[in-house]
């Protein structure tokens, strides 16, 4: 199969330059025409893959869940109109086509409702891209365009270099989950290492959470108010880079990003009847360093930037460094036990202090992960991050356990306490929350 | 015990030529001579194996805990013969459907730790993790990670123990002792047959040499007129009463592989 890949036939190569609108509907067009859906689902349904009898696909793919969560804030709103006891449904899915000279094309919808939130309400297409891969000698190299997501990092609290895909915030306060984000990508992999280049057309804004929902500033982020530094507004194209490589025990990238912001630069503004937040994004340039060193039971890990073009919390240009620096230890097989215990301390450091505008300026994240490697996969997250400035802290409970071979439990809690009123958290101060889902996998 | 690590390479340099009666003559005790032994049929063993190039292969694991509870694993197998190195084994996991998608790389190294590298598909992260956790459950089976991939020769010392007959054929039994400290085991009793030296019967002991698990096998078939591989492979825990039947099956001998696919990059497109 993999051999097959080098040559990309005429076809795809003329779908490439067409568009991947085109290329999308034309293969989706391919398997409804051959109908081998169904087929296939009962042929190998248990692999979840197979080969469409009678399709151009050599390999089609889907898989997917539902999910259902309940959220419960203990404590009574601090701004008006918050709700306390949201739930939610999610629904995700990826379908897999891979044809037969084996180029692909992998599509991942996502979509949550929100019942008390509108904006929490949200779909998004976390994947939407065409796959190239082919060789040059000893050498690889890849191509893929379209909707996608790129993880850079290394470590658990704070991804500082991690820097291609928008912030999805009405996901989840801890700033991980992520939209799709437009782009060409096209990696090189050689024996010397790994180069990847990125071209990113269209930004996407962060999402915030609307008047019913929680972890929110006391005034509404409106998104229709965004303005940006470039005068291209959201059709800069961003561009980023990276080479990364593993020496032995060390595994380390350098990046490099050039464009608009990620995050934004939060503006009081009028409207007719109140005052709202207008996001500002602006023209960032970003140097980062990531590295892990893997030795035995330890994992030492950095994450460092240097970022120009951002403002402070003051609404200054500031050029900044930020760090974060850890490790982790696994004590294996605890007590004759199958229970492992991983320990985890990471030093999150931002030069700008105060004028800082993220939560991890000067703070401590302590953690440890119990993965109790039991049938159901157990796994339980106990993690807290402490300013070294100020007593602020935010503890956070994450259990994960299989209850059967498609359904899953999750529980987390994250307790806000004694949050200064420099904390950028303080106007979230009410919303520690409990929450309890459940999960089915297709 | 007598191998110290530096040493090693000379001795499998002179095991490979030395025919087993000058080993005999060699003044030794008794129990060099049956180190020695043990040895050349690791050797042996590992010679029959060398030349596969690359194979890829579909598993499925059913966990059974004392009350008979049924728990299934699906995922595939890809594996990589690395010239004077061990060999690059990649698992993708289809099932429980929760993980699906998730992927395990290994660099197998025959001098030193392994390198380990997991990929997490909701977050598309690679995350290079310990090689230390050996004697860990492998997705709660009682394979434990350091039976999922092939022993290398070198992981071990050796004595022979016997030869006896087990079922329509003969098998020698040699005892072998992990190097590595941190393998969860004491020693293993290794049942071989004399004519292709299949595995057919390993028993394990744990650090406090009680006997822990049995791991049976059957099912050979011969691959490209060569390599026998095992269809079915039973571990039973003696002290827990689980047990986990792995299964192998679409064995397919030197595909188009190529070594780029067990990469980080690689690892990324793994679906």
């Amino acid at each position: 199969m993999a051999r097959d890949i080098v040559g990309l036939d005429g076809r795809a190569v003329a779908l490439g330059r067409r568009g991947l609108a085109l290329l999308l509907s034309l293969t989706l067009g391919d398997v409804s025409a051959a109908s081998g859906w169904e087929l296939c689902r009962a042929v190998d349904a248990q692999a979840g893959t197979c080969a469409a009898p009678g399709s151009a696909f050599a390999r089609v793919e889907f898989s997917g869940s539902l999910g259902l969560e309940a959220r419960y804030f203990p404590r009574s709103p601090g701004h008006p109109g918050q709700g306390s006891e949201p739930s939610s449904l999610t629904a995700k899915s990826s379908v897999y086509l891979e044809s037969q000279s084996g180029w692909s094309v992998t599509l991942s919808p996502f979509f949550r409702f929100d019942s008390e939130d509108p904006r929490r309400t949200h779909a998004d297409l976390h994947e939407a891209y065409a796959l190239f891969v082919g060789f040059v000698g000893d050498a690889q190299w890849e191509l893929r365009v379209g909707v996608d997501r790129v993880f850079w990092g290394v470590v658990e609290s704070n991804n500082l270099v991690d820097i291609v895909n928008q912030v999805d915030l009405v996901e989840h306060p801890d700033e991980k989950s992520k939209l799709g984000q437009f782009m060409g990508h096209l990696t090189y992999a050689a024996p010397w290492g790994v180069v990847e280049v990125l071209g990113m057309p269209y930004h996407r804004q962060r999402t915030f959470p609307g008047r019913s929902g929680r972890l929110r500033f006391p005034w509404l982020v409106d998104a229709d108010l965004a303005t940006y530094e470039s005068s291209a507004e959201e059709r800069h194209v961003d561009v980023a880079a990276r080479y990364s490589h593993t020496v032995g025990a060390l595994d380390f990238g350098i990046s490099a990003f050039d464009g608009t912001s990620r995050e934004p630069f939060l503006v009081p503004a009028f409207r007719a009847r109140d005052i709202a937040l207008a996001p500002h994004y602006r023209q960032i340039r970003q140097f980062g360093l990531d590295g892990q060193l893997t030795l035995g039971a330890w994992l030492l890990k950095l994450e460092a930037i240097h970022r120009t073009g951002m403002f402070n919390r003051l609404g200054r240009e500031e050029p900044y460094a930020s760090l974060v620096l850890g490790g982790e230890y696994s004590f294996y097989s605890v007590f004759g036990s199958a229970l492992d215990i991983t320990v985890l301390t990471e030093w999150c450091y931002d030069e700008r202090g105060t004028r800082s505008t993220t939560k991890f300026e000067n703070d401590v994240f302590l953690g440890a992960r119990l993965a109790f490697n039991d049938v159901q996969g157990t796994e339980l997250l106990v993690s807290t991050l402490q300013g070294t400035d100020h007593d602020s802290r935010v503890f956070s409970v994450e259990l994960n356990r299989r209850l059967s071979d498609r359904w899953s439990l999750r529980v987390e809690t994250i307790a806000l306490r004694e949050l200064d009123p420099t904390d950028i958290l303080y106007e979230t101060r009410r919303d520690s929350f409990l929450e309890v889902g459940i999960v089915y996998s297709f | 015990m007598t191998m110290n690590l530096a040493r090693r390479p000379i001795a499998y340099g002179l095991a490979a030529f030395v025919p087993i009666a000058i080993a005999l003559d060699t003044p030794a005790s008794e129990l060099a001579e049956a180190e020695q032994k043990g040895l050349d049929i690791a050797l042996e063993a590992r010679q029959k194996k060398v030349g596969f190039e690359n194979f890829t292969a579909s598993q499925v694991m059913v966990l059974r805990n004392k009350q008979g509870r049924e728990s299934r694993r699906a995922l595939r197998v890809k594996v990589m013969e690395v010239e004077a190195d061990g060999d690059r084994s990649l698992f993708v996991f289809d099932e429980p459907r929760d993980v699906q998608g998730t992927a395990f790389l290994i660099h197998g190294h025959k001098d030193k730790a392994d390198d380990q590298w997991l990929y997490l598909p909701a977050l598309k992260r690679v995350k290079r993790i310990s090689s230390a956790n050996r004697s860990g459950s492998f997705m709660g089976s009682e394979f434990a990670y350091e039976d999922m991939s092939p022993p290398e020769v070198e992981r071990f010392t050796y004595r022979y123990l016997r030869d006896e007959p087990c079922g329509e054929l003969t098998c020698t039994v040699v005892e072998r002792f992990p190097v590595d400290d941190k393998s969860g085991y004491s020693r293993q009793v290794v049942w071989q047959d004399t004519e292709e030296l299949r595995l057919w019967k390993v028993e394990y002991f744990d650090r406090k040499n009680a006997h822990l698990k049995t791991l049976t096998v059957d099912g050979y078939q011969r691959y490209l007129d060569r390599y026998w591989q095992a269809s079915n492979m039973n571990m039973v825990n003696h002290l827990t009463g689980k047990s986990t039947v792995l299964t192998w099956t679409d064995y397919q001998f030197q595909t188009d592989l190529v070594a780029m696919e067990f990469t980080q990059t690689g690892l990324r497109r793994v679906r």
